[in-house]
């Protein structure tokens, strides 16, 4: 087994420690980032759907400024936020490279496009079961916990696997810019060296782990449509 | 007792305003199954949505028993208790949404929850322990007679089951009214049925006040005691639904109750030239309404035998409304000038309505 995987993949085995070291960067970047987006990009949603005129807590301002900001960082393609971005992430997290200089450029770029998947997930619940939750007097969090995510989840499942997957190539756009990761690797010991099967594993290692969280993420969706996740 | 008075709420359209609720007083005593009828756009789903302030009204007083008098002005809400006006908070608001239950036309259950869980819904969060809610949805289960749908969701029943849960879960913190918007208008006729005698069990048995909006004049007939009639935003009929039936007076009310005694036909029957009305003095085309003693008369024979005329019945229909019999028959009165003229007067005395049909 491990002559076949050498003879295929010379120059990994070569390059071992290097290749585990940004399989581990890339699993940080995008856990991280990826739960960061998760939180942030959910609670914007949420904003956004609870304060729009018909909303449960119509607020014009509250909802503006949340479409703006969701707009324009939505709008700038992520290799040009990655390096306008560098200033505020030195700030942030002290340092411009490296995984955690990754993070912030990461959850500026998913969390605009997060927020919109949610909105849509939420934007999609009856709104004639959140004016029956309202007759039951149920509370605004109420409403929010107990019909809007609730009746929603396999909606958020699927933005959320959606997301996940665009996550995954945004980690490597930033292991471009010296952010390390499966990105990096793949350019500086793939193409820079000319080493093809590195960019061959690597080609293999993405698609694998993208269809395991698609799979992964329409089952899940698909168990949760009409009734609960875990029932008899 | 809910008393509303002088209520106002008007939309803004694409900055044209549309007056949905225009100066209405009504008054639901307790026990009443209350029917609010119209046509779509009447504004009486907004009417009724005032009742718990899902919508806000703009001007007016809802005076609800147990809660307290609320004061709409200019848009701004006060609650008045004790002759004490203060403004009206997000809370009183929940503790009076809890104390009126609603359903809807398109039941709005949690489709991820079980029948259950949808049921429990109002219960869960507040002080009650596990045991207290789970009691409390079986009891609910057998009134509304779906104990064996406990633990099944939304998606697998018939919509008048559904209705059924939905009922349930309006119920389930005992309020004493219960508002319907369109309760049985996407049920078929035998599910509509079924929950309309539900409805009127729950009245009995439990003393449930019940606001009902219908397009449906049948809907009213069946299981209302008391109807408004709404066009373009006002009341402009109501009354005990016996005397709106036996004698509606506005054109819209005639026609609601036209539709629901099938005698409305005979307007298309008329036009149609299906029978020969062309009014003369030899012959008129009448309808006549007998009311609670005169329904079991024999007295078109008896006209016809008295006064030698000829009575041709064109429709003739016979409801049970409030469990009281209500009669209208149209007929063809043909004879000389003066018998018709005698035969009229002599129905007339007999407590019978008459009315000409006119095409």
């Amino acid at each position: 087994m491990k002559e076949i995987f050498q003879s295929i993949f010379p120059n990994v085995c070569k390059y071992w420690n290097m290749f585990i070291d940004s399989l581990t960067a890339t699993e940080q970047m995008f856990l991280i980032a990826g739960l960061l987006t998760f939180f942030i990009g959910g609670i914007f949603g949420i904003i956004l759907i609870i304060t729009k005129p018909d909303g449960i807590k119509p607020n014009r301002v509250i909802h503006a400024v949340f479409e703006i900001i969701t707009n324009v960082f939505r709008s700038i393609p992520f290799i040009i936020l990655l390096i306008f971005l560098i200033p505020l992430t030195r700030f942030i997290t002290g340092t411009a490279i490296g995984v955690s200089g990754a993070i912030v450029p990461l959850v500026f770029g998913a969390v605009p496009f997060f927020t919109r998947q949610i909105e849509n997930a939420l934007s999609d619940v009856d709104p004639g079961k959140i004016e029956a939750a309202r007759a039951m007097g149920s509370s605004t969090v109420g409403i929010i916990f107990r019909v809007y995510l609730s009746e929603a989840l396999p909606d958020i499942i699927r933005a959320t696997t959606i997301t996940a997957i665009s996550m995954i190539g945004l980690t490597t756009s930033a292991g471009a810019v010296g952010a390390g990761g499966i990105g990096s690797f793949a350019i500086n010991q793939g193409q820079n060296m000319h080493y093809q099967d590195v960019v061959n594993l690597c080609v293999i290692l993405l698609l694998i782990v993208v269809a395991l969280i698609q799979s992964i993420g329409s089952a899940l969706a698909r168990a949760t449509v009409n009734r609960k996740l875990f029932s008899r | 007792m809910i008393e509303i008075k002088n209520l106002e709420k008007t939309y803004d359209i694409n900055n044209h305003s549309v007056h949905a609720v225009n100066d209405v007083s009504i008054t639901i005593n307790d026990g009443d199954i209350y029917g609010v009828i119209g046509y779509s756009g009447a504004g009486k789903s907004t009417l009724v949505r005032c009742i718990n302030f899902l919508e806000r009204p703009e001007a007016g007083t809802i005076n609800i028993s147990g809660f307290g008098k609320v004061i709409a002005n200019a848009g701004r809400l006060y609650l008045e208790r004790d002759g004490k006006p203060r403004p009206l908070l997000d809370k009183d608001l929940r503790t009076l949404r809890k104390s009126i239950g609603m359903i809807f036309q398109h039941f709005n259950l949690l489709d991820r929850s079980t029948v259950f869980d949808n049921i429990a819904y109002p219960l869960k969060y507040r002080n009650y322990t596990k045991n207290e809610i789970r009691n409390r949805v079986n009891e609910l289960l057998k009134l509304v007679d779906l104990e064996d749908k406990r633990d099944v969701y939304p998606s697998q029943l018939s919509g008048g089951q559904k209705q059924r849960v939905a009922i349930a879960r309006a119920l389930a913190d005992s309020p004493k009214v219960l508002l319907c918007d369109e309760a049985t208008s996407a049920l078929d006729p035998d599910a509509t049925e079924s929950i309309l005698r539900l409805l009127k069990e729950l009245n009995q048995k439990l003393g449930l006040t019940i606001v009902l909006i219908t397009h449906e004049m049948a809907v009213i007939k069946e299981i209302a005691n008391h109807v408004a009639v709404m066009e373009n935003g006002r009341v402009v009929e109501d009354g005990e639904v016996y005397d709106i039936f036996a004698s509606p007076e506005r054109s819209i009310t005639k026609r609601f109750v036209g539709t629901s005694n099938g005698l409305g036909k005979i307007s298309k029957l008329i036009d149609d030239k299906a029978v020969d009305a062309v009014p003369t003095d030899r012959k008129k085309l009448i309808k006549l309404t007998f009311i609670r003693s005169s329904v079991n008369d024999a007295l078109i024979s008896r006209v016809s035998r008295k006064f030698d005329v000829d009575l041709s019945i064109v429709l003739a229909n016979v409801d049970l409304v409030e469990d009281t019999p209500l009669g209208n028959i149209i007929v063809e009165l043909s004879g000389e000038a003066e018998r018709v003229e005698a035969a009229l007067k002599y129905i007339e005395e007999c407590g019978v309505r008459i009315e000409g049909v006119k095409r």
